[in-house]
């Protein structure tokens, strides 16, 4: 088990183009589930092969346990990966696979076979083990990947959108049995999606990455209730944070927290938002909304209620709702950092 | 099957289309095999129908091919320089072919292209000085002759034909080896080469049939009947002076050409995408 | 958003220089084949070029540069403009021979029906076979006495059995010959490549015509004569490379004959230069075959380039 750190790492692909990594800093905490998370093309693929040492940094360190690692190739530095396209090998069977990385490292034959069957029934897959890859399903060939993967019990897993290729419901299992894996291996991981919802329910801290810039380190609840800027705001929760701005910050606050003002205790801002669309989710409705009176009038806003809380409200009507005090978040207006919580009038 | 109905007319235009043609291309071949097994005095008789035996069926001719030619010789020699060319080939244009398709961006593909073009640099244009190189050398009137200057032709052409299979190859692959424990060379060895083995069994037979096809380098070089090769040695050597043993020389020819061209076919369309250039999706 | 690449020093100097091991890896593996093909392809293309127009016999040692002379004395050696012009009708003619029939033939075969395995194997057969040993067979075929042909057209009275015409020894004969067998030779070829071209149209748009009301015809040449262009290239090219370089065909039926009536250039070359020993003449005559090539190779680059584009 190992700490992965980076120092200033960089990657710059072309010359005189942004880089695809900027001078990320972070230190992974031991046995910790971290997620880096961020749009398509921010960089996060390039920040982890750059820690497994299959991309050359343009600049910066990596360190694992403690040693600089940067100069080393893949297979020195003591790391698993898994591959959105899982990568198995196609002309070898699914115990071949799983014994690859053990033969590669000279590990003798009856040994091999000991770690197999042992990788193998972790992950329930030893009636797969004479089956060629082109006869797995996508569930299968996800766990025969993981399998491989930690069959050599590497300090560090490494796993690039690994579930991005299932359909939603196996999605939701895996994640789970991902999770749950996870807990009794306790081995250093670094999962890298496009899905909040898959860094939210799995992640022991969650990365922010945009533009190969790390927007914000922290705990899932720390990136989804403290943003550390608007970006964060934004990409995070569906629908997105309202953003209002005014003079010289913006104002954010969750579809969640604009409720109707009847349910409301303690302080709040209250709003009026003439419904534009209510969009009906089952449990819960999405109403788009413009405000209506004040200074900030027209300007676009989302909330999110309960359906049952929500019988009264149709489309085309203005109704009263409130914004708990506590839940509006500020950001300063030139950098859309995080700024100090301060007084906001409504009218 | 499937499409638009067709009018019984152009189903009957293309069926005379598709035998006519047949018959036409592949006439000289049953030529060849009626030829092997008629009688001498059947065969010199302008009175006789040519398309039926006349006499009695014979096996003289391929007698005296075996018996009392070099046809076996040539034969051997045919399979030795064809086995050496594969060996070249492989071992100059597997690695290259590789190393081309991992070259990222345009360079490799215009350096491939390149290496393509070269394939199109015709034995006629060199055949003189190469026939220097090849005196230089020491080789000349030695099958060493044409097993030297064979992979210029194969090499280029099978570099074109594994660079699209190499391509193929998901780079996740080889990104995956080398986490598991493997050098970059230990996984073009252990994953990349095992995975290619159509692609390299391709590479052989195509390398192995120009051997048995070229014509021009080997009557260059090689001036000594008993080291040629069937191709030419059938259609030089086997006729003295300026007699001509047609029943021998078409037993050879038809003896020759079919495996070659049963192999051959087994790997057509895989010849054929290296020859479209990329102009076929 | 106003946080933009704020963090960016793109000034800052790589602390060290790491020089990639795939990069070398590369080069090694690379190398080999590229001094194999610049010893055995471009030093002897150097020497074609040195001999062109230099002084030098098989026996000779020494070389003394005689610029233009060899080409002077070749383009005055009448058999060298007969081999030219043989060389171009050579081509054409079966060029234009083989793609109309090889469009006639892929069209055919497109469709699958029982038993075109064995029409494709044997349509293939002159292709694959060694043309060499093809040539032969042909060469007994249109043989002064026993020819099949005669034969054949005695029997429909179209000709005299007992004077046959000379099919290889009478000069526009030989020539129409000689043409006939190359083209038997080169229709597989481009039939198989065009057929690739055929399958890759996708099956929807012919249907599409049909359903539009085009008719068979039309939806040929308005759909997919056009649609094939880039593949129809490709196998001319490729045709013409293997015509116009080609000497085997000639070599093995005629020998140039009768009276060089079908000497095309690289069979000349090489009775001049190999035959002859006159290395420099061959040479010279040899070197008649590089614009042809170096025309093609451009053309043919600017299909590769346009089949990457699109
Ligand atoms: N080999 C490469 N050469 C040039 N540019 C590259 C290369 N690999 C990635 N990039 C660029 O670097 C940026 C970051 O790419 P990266 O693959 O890391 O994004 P990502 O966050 O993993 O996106 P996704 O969620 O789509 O996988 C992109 O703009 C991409 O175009
Ligand atoms: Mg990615």
């Amino acid at each position: 088990m190992a700490v992965v750190e980076t120092r200033k790492l960089t990657k710059v692909f072309k010359k005189a183009e942004e880089g695809a990594v900027n001078d990320v800093d972070l230190v992974t905490r031991d046995g910790e589930f971290l997620v880096f998370l961020g749009p398509s093309g921010s960089g996060k693929s390039t920040l982890l092969r750059m820690i497994a040492g299959l991309e050359e940094p343009t600049r910066g360190d990596v360190l694992i346990g403690g040693d600089v690692v940067t100069d080393l190739p893949p297979r020195a530095r003591g790391i698993a990966m898994v591959f959105q396209s899982y990568a198995l090998y196609p002309h070898l069977s699914v115990e071949q696979n799983i014994g690859f990385p053990l033969k590669a490292h000279g590990v003798p034959k009856p040994k091999r076979r000991e770690r197999v069957d042992w990788a193998a029934s972790l992950l329930g897959i030893q009636h797969l083990l004479a089956r060629k890859p082109r006869e797995l399903s996508g569930g299968e060939r996800q766990r025969v990947a993981l399998a491989r993967a930690l069959v050599r019990e590497p300090t560090v897993f490494l796993l690039d959108e690994p579930l991005s290729n299932l359909d939603a419901k196996l999605r939701a299992s895996a994640r789970e049995e991902l999770t749950s894996f996870h807990k009794r291996v306790r081995t250093t991981t670094i999962y890298v999606t496009h899905d909040q919802v898959e860094a939210m329910s799995m992640g022991d801290r969650i990365v922010v990455l945009n533009k190969g810039i790390v927007r914000q380190i922290g705990t899932p609840h720390e990136v989804y209730d403290e943003p550390a800027d608007t970006f964060v705001a934004t990409f995070l929760g569906s629908p997105p944070m309202n953003l209002v701005e005014d003079t010289d910050f913006i104002a954010g606050f969750r579809p969640e927290s604009v409720v109707p003002a009847e349910m409301v205790r303690g302080p709040s801002a209250p709003i009026r938002l003439r419904i534009r669309l209510v969009e009906f989710l089952g449990s819960e409705r999405i109403l788009h909304g413009v405000i209506d009176g004040g200074r900030f009038d027209g300007r676009k806003v989302v909330s999110r209620v309960a359906t049952a809380a929500s019988g009264g409200l149709g489309e085309g009507a203005a109704h009263d709702f409130a914004v708990p005090a506590s839940e509006v978040k500020f950001f300063d207006r030139a950098t859309g950092k995080r700024a100090a919580p301060r007084e906001l009038s409504w009218r | 099957m499937g499409g638009p109905r067709r009018s019984p007319l152009t189903r009957l235009g293309r069926w005379l289309i598709v035998i006519g043609f047949a018959a036409l291309l592949a006439f000289p071949f049953y030529w060849m095999a009626i030829t092997t097994f008629k009688q001498t005095s059947d065969l010199y008789n302008v009175e006789h129908d040519p398309f039926v035996f006349n006499a009695a069926p014979t096996l003289d001719h391929l007698r005296l091919l075996f018996r009392e030619t070099l046809f076996l010789r040539w034969f051997w020699n045919t399979t030795v320089a064809g086995a050496a060319v594969v060996a070249i080939t492989l071992v100059l244009a597997v690695p290259a072919a590789w190393a081309l398709a991992r070259l990222t961006g345009r360079f490799g593909q215009q350096l491939g292209i390149g290496i393509f073009l070269t394939y199109l640099v015709p034995p006629t244009l060199l055949f003189i000085p190469m026939s220097r190189v090849v005196s230089w050398l020491g080789l000349q009137d030695t099958l060493w002759a044409i097993i030297v200057t064979y992979p210029t032709f194969t090499v280029p052409f099978s570099i074109w034909l594994l660079m699209g299979f190499f391509k193929a190859i998901p780079r996740d692959l080889e990104d995956a080896a080398l986490v598991d424990g493997l050098t970059r060379f230990g996984a073009f060895v252990k994953l990349v080469i095992p995975i290619s083995v159509s692609g390299i069994l391709t590479v052989v037979i195509f390398s192995f049939t120009l051997v048995t096809q070229e014509f021009v380098y080997a009557l260059t070089f090689i001036s000594s009947a008993e080291h040629q090769t069937v191709g030419v040695g059938v259609p030089i050597y086997l006729v003295r002076g300026d007699v001509y043993y047609w029943g021998s020389l078409m037993a050879a020819c038809l003896i020759t050409s079919l495996p070659i061209a049963v192999v051959y076919n087994l790997f057509l369309d895989r010849f054929i995408a290296g020859f479209t250039v990329g102009a076929v999706k | 958003m106003a946080v933009t690449g704020a963090a960016l020093e793109r000034a800052a100097p790589r602390r060290r220089r790491r020089v990639s091991g795939a990069t070398r890896l590369g080069v090694a593996l690379f190398s080999p084949a590229l001094v194999y093909i610049a010893a055995l392809l471009g030093l002897p293309l150097v020497l074609a070029f040195l001999y062109s127009v230099g002084d030098v016999t098989v026996g000779s040692v020494g070389y003394e540069f005689v610029g233009l002379e060899n080409f002077r004395s070749v383009v005055e050696s009448p058999s060298f403009r007969r081999a030219l012009v043989n060389s171009f009708v050579f081509t054409i003619a079966s060029q234009v021979i083989v793609i109309v029939c090889a469009n006639a033939l892929a069209l055919a075969l497109r469709e699958r029906f029982r038993g075109r395995g064995l029409v494709r194997f044997l349509i293939l057969l002159p292709w694959v076979a060694p043309i060499s040993l093809g040539a032969i067979g042909w060469k007994w075929i249109l043989d002064s006495i026993y020819s099949v042909v005669n034969w054949v057209l005695a029997k429909m009275h179209l000709v005299n059995l007992f004077d046959p015409p000379m099919w290889l020894g009478r000069p526009a004969l030989a020539m129409a010959s000689v043409i006939a067998v190359h083209s038997w030779r080169m229709i597989p070829f481009s039939t198989v490549i065009l057929l690739a071209g055929l399958t890759s149209i996708p099956k929807e748009l012919p249907e599409a015509a049909a359903v539009d009301g085009a008719g068979f015809w039309r939806t040929h040449f308005e759909i997919t004569l056009p649609m094939m262009r880039p593949i129809i290239n490709v196998a001319v090219l490729f045709g013409v490379v293997f015509t116009f370089t080609d000497m085997t065909v000639v070599y093995i039926l005629t020998r140039g004959g009768p009276y060089d009536s079908t000497q095309v250039l690289p069979s000349l070359a090489f009775q001049t230069g190999v035959l002859g020993s006159d290395l420099a003449e061959g040479a010279a005559i040899s070197m008649f075959l590089v614009p042809i090539l170096v025309a093609v190779a451009a053309l043919m680059l600017r299909v590769a380039h346009r089949a990457e584009v699109v």
